[in-house]
């Protein structure tokens, strides 16, 4: 009998062993999610890679590429990406209407880049060059449309959070979806880096 | 507005009781200035190179445009991610080698096999030029 106490004395020890930290983890998992993105577009640029010379006699980077455009694309998501950053300060200091002030800026910059990159879409698709031109068209379309989409969803994702802030405030839990965005929205200024490296600038020196 | 500081630290403080371990994800406003001033002048560079037609040989630029490019990746890592090798306990830069192989793998991989694909086609004559549908 007093074999059985003393084992059920034991047993919580067990249990008081651990030290979970449940938003550590979350961190951990979002940037895996980060890391299996990169491997997408680690294939689309492979394609492009490949694929990016085969005009098919039509249009080449050199003809279709506006650098000057690309630039000021290029500006707004390096822009988006420091107000984000003054978003996050903001937010540690637990500031709730100056996080939702840089969020909003960060999402007017996200919208001009989106803006002037279906500018530069419709532009290409009016003078012909469609993606179903040439195999480079095709790749360069997946390619660039694929951190499109992935910059639309950001937007989507951070209009929502500015609605959760200004609701619930800057809680545990939304500072966890803020961390969480924010790894997001500068993992696609880092793939950024990459498309305007390739496929622009490589592109038009030929 | 004073009030409304008070409760400001309040919150504060109780993040930081609440989740201690995970400062590396945080940056200061110099770090953020730093990386942002850091990425303006190695995006500059590269259009610079090719907007201006500084370099005269092919090469040179492009290899230019991917150093540059790679350090930049770099920058972007640690001063927005906040990456280092201690966050989450050394996890995420082990995941990020991971990936970095695997990417290289995928890419050079790619390029390399279609190379041989393209050099080992038989050549193309005109009249088999002619022919094609």
């Amino acid at each position: 009998m007093s074999n059985i106490q003393s084992q059920s004395a034991e047993k919580p020890q067990f249990y008081l062993e651990e030290d979970h930290h449940p938003e550590g983890s979350t961190n951990l998992g979002f940037w895996l999610y980060l890391m299996s993105d990169c491997l997408i577009f680690a294939t689309l640029f492979a394609t492009y890679a490949v694929l990016g010379r085969n005009y098919a006699a039509g249009p080449s980077p050199a003809d279709l590429f506006d650098l000057k455009l690309v630039a000021i694309n290029t500006a707004m998501l390096l822009f988006s990406s420091i107000t984000y950053g003054f978003a996050m300060l903001q937010m540690e200091r637990g500031a709730k209407q100056e996080t939702l002030f840089w969020l909003g800026i960060t999402g007017l910059f996200g919208l001009a880049f989106l803006g002037i990159e279906l500018y530069e879409f419709h532009h290409m698709i009016l003078e012909g060059a469609t993606p179903q031109r040439s195999a480079f068209l095709s790749a360069f379309f997946t390619l660039v449309g694929t951190h499109g989409l992935h910059v639309t969803f950001g937007l989507i994702w951070l209009v929502t959070l500015m609605v959760q802030v200004s609701k619930h405030g800057l809680i545990a839990e939304n500072r966890r979806r803020l961390m969480c965005l924010s790894m997001f929205w500068h993992f696609l200024d880092v793939v950024w880096i990459g498309v305007f490296s390739v496929v622009y600038l490589m592109g038009v020196v030929g | 507005m004073t009030t409304n500081s008070t409760s400001h630290e309040d919150a504060h403080e109780a993040h930081h009781g609440h989740s201690h371990g995970h400062e590396a994800g945080h940056g200061s406003l110099k770090s953020y200035v730093t990386g942002f001033v850091l990425s303006v002048i190695l995006t500059a560079i590269p259009f610079w190179l090719v907007m201006g037609d500084v370099l005269d040989s092919k090469v040179a630029t492009v290899a230019a445009i991917m150093i540059i490019g790679a350090i930049q990746i770099v920058v972007h890592m640690v001063y927005f991610l906040h990456m280092n090798t201690k966050s989450e306990g050394g996890w995420t830069v082990m995941a990020l080698i991971f990936t970095i192989i695997i990417v290289a793998i995928a890419l050079i991989g790619s390029l390399w096999v279609m190379h041989h694909l393209n050099t080992n086609m038989m050549v193309m004559s005109p009249e088999m030029m002619k022919n094609l549908p």
